[in-house]
């Protein structure tokens, strides 16, 4: 019947209404907090913009979201996934650059009114637009991410941004896939006009201000058709120069040498979507259009096939799920919150709590030890106003909120604690006493620690369903991740809370099961120690953090070591060991044990595997290590002993040791596992973590490589049992 | 010294003692609303006079102002307590006030000069005032003269003055610009520098850079917003058109060329201006025309702004001076006060996104604590720093939603009506000094309640910083 007609026609994703003489377009996914440019969405909107070319009474169209947070948050990555072959994607790219053809060469001009994030096909959608109207508000950000989620931008992306900002300007924007600031965008060329973000008025701010921008575009729409509003600019002189510049092929080659040796020194040729987006614009530049449109399809095309990319995008969605609470809402919500250790970790707590609108208290036993940690945030926060992401008003509101003590004053009031103290279990069950006999009887107790076993800290507690683990990670304010610890005594509203407080802090959160080094450092430990041994087989630092570096790690071996400090690295090593026994055996602890003892205790102390001078980027290998070496040299195993063999023992000891955490119920899941090695160690993104990494390169592969090194180095290869479970059965996978 | 108790006899009022003087039976109040227009005029001496038990009267004895001009004209050699001395010697001649009369002297400035920074005492000095006179000087934006005023009515009410100059100045044909804070870093170095050699290596260190001037901000220090760019904002949120704006600058600039030419701005003293001639009238009223002003290209947003400089109140200098007395006192003295001043709030909210609305809410505050209702009101007069502020204000006092979401009300208070309203003109016609508008605007209700014959005034004003003034003023029965 017609009626059933109708409502299976009813458009639910993009409507329009004609203003006088201009069509505004309104996109709105009903099922969404985000628009994606979804098969539902795109074939709505052309529905839409067939209905306007075809109404005379319309000369212009207005193409706004009606979400306050939100433009087109970028194309629907389920959409991509749900393909089978690469031909399959050049297809769906292809069929986005005809729309956008389309929108480009519309006889009747489009405005995007941008307010909230346009990113990725978003993005491209806008640039395709003959004008720009972005919002001045802190949640309105331009980009295309694609690079980050191993693609390229596929529907004319690649071809329009180097026309748009400039081939520089487009290649940072593709290669980074960083997000852009309205204003930046508008300095950029990428917004013509900008509008700011209104207060309250006669309706809420952001419905107002969405209104208000609707108002201001179309406003722009008319000015375009009255030409009141040109559409090509006046060059300025910098302009010309410029396009005089890029006009000489013999710049442009240099630019395209340039950026791609930038790219395969930072990406070391691992990871594709770099390397196929500048081939793309280069295709698009010097061959014209149609080989740049189809370069940009079939690029995508193969890269959605890549395992790179289907890593990259398991980051995501496992991020995404890192960002939620499976623990609910807290019956409670933390209001106050104090630090006991005003040291690096301490302070830098304090730093990303203290602008969650969370009354923070420091505390320190000694002036000098608060000082510092007071000058640690306070710098914290004036870098940021040197970046423009806050006022030095704000910072200084901000700070009003952070209370820094030598006693226990105030502590009647806090509703969580966190002790960051020094990782000695004396001093851990010294300071929870203390601290017990002063918090009220709902305060959480949460303890900082990288290796101590939370239910041995929590032996000294009076109320042990109170006390959990946070474990951040160095610098705070610039590692995502916090690695949250259970004892089975800790109640789950004090895991709720410990989730909440560290999802307000911007963390990426894995919830783990108790142990010693839980789940992070347990896995870092046998790596290390590998590591060791590597050395003491005659690979120098600099050799061993090629290798490391080379397999995707960001921070090669050696360097991770002077960075997280010899003497925590030795700590840790000697603690662990006692543990899992022989296991976790490798290289010898003295080696990190002498060093401590001679100073090098990496960057902090200015030596380590390296000598680290200030104001100096480079370094140099620390030369007193040779020799120290030297005492304790073994002698290396030529069998096992190829830059390949020496990668894979390091990360095959990694593997394996997540994988036999996921086996004894540490972790929750494989997603968490490979979330918190990535964000929390550093394990190389392209490969997704050590799950993915054991889904993609086969388990049957590494086990057949960690038996040959069984065969030399014994059981410090041996693979566990579900490691050993997924290599008989090749349909096992941890992600499906 | 007074004993503890009998001060809070003037602080603290019980409720119950001030609801029996707020609420007056519906009836009666309505008969006096709807008046009709021609019998405005008569004095209407039936309604209740808000004088509450136990609280001192206090009266507006008489108010004067400098004509205001636009900075950089007539006045752009004097110094800012030149301006303020000029009101001074105004209010004493107008008066006749004994000069060892006046207990106290405050005044109001925003932009200071910095040689003169106390300006109450520079200027009272200069005026010929009892140097045994004290005076200080106070600033909180436009709504600077304000608070000189209420400082002066808590003074005789706390029992310490009976009698008050209060005032307001700003100068802004010269505003203080400062060498950069490297140069003068450099410079109060170089006091310190012991040897030749020290004050070299000083001299030697200055650069280029360290030459470029500082300005006194334009801009809300708390938000880095220029106060046009905020006003702008906020005529986009109560959805002011460009049109309503510029309607309401000419009536503003209309009316004023009105009252000018009726010589009803009786509070203008003229001035002889050392050097230059004497003024005597205001030189900013520019009755214009819808296609002039629709000409004006947008000042702070652009290009879709709706605020411009014509729909804008414009740099001015001026001061202004009032006399305020206890009732007692000036009836002592044989003056024939002008008007009670009666009760009075300041608020103050997001300096951000309510930058400039003051009015709304003090309006239905103050209103609120003297027990009166919008109809109540015969005279209003709310500054105009923005032909789109003042149109945001009234839009916000008319809107349920408005006082329900920011304000807790239940209902809104409605909307000034426009027949009321600033009839006089206002800031955006007469000028606005900084420091001298709140005086001016106090003094306008007092001559316009004895002109218009009605018995309520209420002034409001918006201030930087997100702060905002109201006061409700009783005529004096004649």
């Amino acid at each position: 019947s017609s009626f059933d007609l109708s409502f299976f026609l009813a458009r639910t994703h993009v409507n329009y209404e004609v203003k006088e003489d201009v069509a505004v377009i309104r996109m709105n996914d009903p099922n969404s907090k985000v628009n994606t440019l979804s098969v539902r969405m795109q074939n709505e909107m052309i529905e839409v913009f067939n209905e306007v070319l075809a109404n005379d009474a319309v000369h212009s169209a207005v193409l706004i979201s009606s979400k306050p947070g939100c433009f087109i948050a970028g194309a629907d990555i389920n959409m991509i996934q749900a393909c089978n072959t690469s031909e399959e994607v050049t297809k769906l790219s292809q069929e986005g650059q005809k729309m956008f053809e389309r929108i480009e060469k519309s006889p009747k001009p489009i405005v995007a009114a941008i307010n909230g994030s346009c990113l990725g096909g978003g993005l491209e959608f806008a640039i395709a637009c003959q004008y720009r109207v972005a919002t001045k508000s802190k949640k309105t950000v331009l980009g295309t991410p694609e690079v980050m989620l191993g693609l390229l931008p596929g529907a004319g992306g690649t071809q329009r941004l180097p026309k748009m900002v400039g081939i520089p300007g487009a290649f940072d924007m593709m290669l980074t896939g960083r997000n852009i600031k309205a204003d930046k965008a508008k300095k950029m060329g990428l917004v013509h006009q900008l509008v700011d973000p209104l207060g309250p008025g006669l309706k809420s701010p952001e419905e107002r201000t969405i209104e208000y921008l609707e108002e201001v575009a179309i406003q722009c729409a008319r000015g375009i058709v009255h030409k009141k509003i040109l559409l090509t600019k006046k060059k300025g002189m910098m302009q010309k120069v410029q396009d005089y510049v890029m006009g000489i092929a013999f710049v442009r080659q240099q630019i395209y040498k340039n950026v791609n040796g930038k790219v395969m020194k930072m990406s070391k040729g691992l990871y594709p979507a770099p390397l196929k987006i500048i081939e793309s614009v280069k295709a698009g530049l010097e061959q014209g259009p149609d080989s740049g449109y189809l370069a940009e399809a079939q690029n995508f095309g193969k890269l959605a096939m890549t395992s790179e990319s289907n890593a990259l995008i398991g980051l995501y969605h496992g991020q995404v799920a890192c960002k939620k609470n499976r623990f609910g809402v807290p019956e409670r919500p933390v209001k106050n919150l104090a630090i006991l250790g005003a040291g690096l970790m301490g302070a830098g707590i304090a730093q990303v709590t203290v602008d969650k609108g969370i009354h923070t208290v420091l505390k320190d036993t000694t002036v000098e030890g608060l000082s510092r940690g007071q000058q640690q945030v306070y710098k914290g926060l004036n870098d940021k106003i040197k970046k423009k992401a806050i006022t030095s008003f704000e910072r200084d509101s901000t700070l009003s909120s952070l209370t820094g003590q030598l006693d226990y004053s105030g502590f009647e009031k806090a509703d969580m604690v966190i002790e960051a103290v020094f990782e000695d279990i004396n001093i851990k069950h010294r300071v929870i006493k203390e601290v017990e006999a002063v918090i009220p009887p709902h305060c959480i107790f949460a303890t900082n620690t990288s290796a101590l076993p939370i239910k041995d800290i929590a032996a000294a507690s009076m109320r042990p369903e109170k006390v959990i683990g946070m474990h951040y990670f160095s610098p705070v304010d610039k590692m995502q991740l916090l690695e949250i610890i259970t004892t089975d005594k800790t109640s789950k509203d004090t895991t709720a809370s410990a989730v909440a407080v560290g999802l307000k802090q911007g963390k990426v959160i894995i919830v783990v099961g108790d142990g010693p080094g839980f789940y992070t450092t347990r896995c870092l430990a046998p790596m290390l120690a590998e590591a060791v041994r590597v050395l003491q087989e005659g690979v120098n630092p600099k050799k061993l953090d090629a290798l490391t570096t080379g397999f995707g790690f960001p921070v090669g071996a050696a360097t991770l070591a002077d960075e997280v400090g010899i003497d925590v690295a030795a700590h840790v090593a000697e603690d662990l060991g006692k543990a899992f026994g022989s296991r976790f055996g490798g290289g010898n602890v003295d080696v990190l044990k002498t060093m401590v003892e001679r100073g090098f205790k990496g960057r902090k102390s200015g030596k380590g595997c390296y000598v680290y001078t200030p104001g100096l980027k480079s370094k140099d290998v620390n030369p007193d290590i040779d020799d120290l070496l030297e005492k304790f040299k073994l002698t290396p195993n030529p069998s096992v002993s190829s830059d390949s063999d020496v990668q894979y023992r390091l990360v095959s000891r990694f593997v394996n040791e997540a994988v036999m955490c996921l086996q004894e119920g540490i972790l929750n899941g494989p997603v968490e596992g490979d979330i918190g090695a990535v964000f929390g160690l550093g394990f190389p993104p392209c490969l997704g973590g050590p799950f993915r990494f054991v889904d993609t390169f086969g388990a049957d592969k590494l086990v057949e490589k960690m038996r040959r090194y069984e065969e030399v180095y014994g059981n410090h290869f041996t693979p566990c049992q579900l490691l050993l479970d997924h290599a008989k059965d090749s349909n096992k996978r941890f992600h499906k | 010294y007074r004993p503890h108790g009998l001060r809070q006899s003037f602080t603290y009022r019980p409720h119950g003692l001030r609801q029996s003087f707020t609420y007056r039976p519906h009836g009666l109040r309505q008969s006096f609303t709807y008046r009709p227009h021609g019998l405005r005029q008569i004095q209407t001496k039936s309604k209740k006079t808000l004088a509450k038990p136990g609280v001192k009267n206090i009266v507006l004895v008489e108010g004067v102002r400098t004509p205001f001009l636009l900075s950089g004209t007539t006045y752009a050699d004097l110094m800012p307590h030149d301006l303020a001395r000029a009101a001074l010697q105004g209010l004493l001649h107008k008066t006749s006030l004994p000069k060892d009369a006046v207990d106290y002297i405050i005044y109001g400035t925003v932009i200071q000069e910095v040689k003169t920074s106390n300006v109450a005492r520079e200027a009272s000095l200069g005026a010929g005032f009892s140097d045994k006179i004290p005076s200080h000087t106070v600033t909180m934006a436009c709504i600077s003269s304000n608070v000189a005023m209420t400082t002066g009515v808590g003074l005789i009410t706390a029992g310490q003055c009976d009698t008050i100059v209060a005032g307001g100045v700003e100068f802004m044909s010269d505003v203080p610009i400062r060498h950069s804070r490297k140069m003068r870093k450099t410079m109060l170095a170089l006091n310190r520098a012991k040897t030749l050699g020290q004050r070299l290596s000083l001299i030697g260190s200055i650069r280029m850079a360290h030459l470029t001037p500082e300005l006194p901000a334009v801009a809300e220090f708390s938000t880095a917003e220029t106060m046009g760019h905020s006003a702008d904002r906020l005529a986009a949120a109560f959805g002011v058109t460009r049109l309503e704006q510029d309607e309401f600058a000419l009536r503003s600039h209309t009316l004023a060329k009105q009252a000018q030419d009726a010589g009803l701005l009786s509070d203008v003293i003229s001035f002889k201006v050392p050097g230059r001639d004497t003024v005597a009238k205001d030189n900013g009223i520019r009755p214009s025309s819808m296609e002039q002003l629709a000409k004006l290209k947008p000042a702070f947003i652009k290009p879709h702004g709706t605020v411009t400089a014509a729909n804008s109140s414009f740099l001015t200098d001026g001061a202004s001076a009032v006399l305020i007395m206890s009732e007692e006192k000036a009836l002592a003295m044989g003056y024939k006060p002008k008007a009670y001043l009666r009760d009075f709030v300041f608020v103050s909210q997001d300096p951000k996104d309510q930058l400039l609305l003051g009015p709304a809410y003090g309006t239905p505050k103050v209103l609120a604590r003297a027990g009166l209702t919008m109809d109540d009101i015969d005279v209003f007069e709310f500054h105009e720093a923005f032909a789109g502020q003042i149109m945001a204000n009234l839009k916000a006092l008319d809107s349920d939603w408005f006082a329900q979401t920011y304000m807790g009300r239940k209902v809104k208070v409605g909307a000034p009506a426009m027949e009321k309203f600033n009839l006089w003109g206002g800031s955006l016609s007469l000028g606005h000094p900084f420091g001298a508008t709140g005086c001016r605007l106090v003094t306008t209700v007092a001559h316009r309640l004895l002109k218009e014959g009605g018995q309520y005034g209420l002034v409001a004003a918006c201030a930087a910083g997100g702060q905002g003034h109201a006061m409700v003023i009783e005529a004096y029965p004649q």
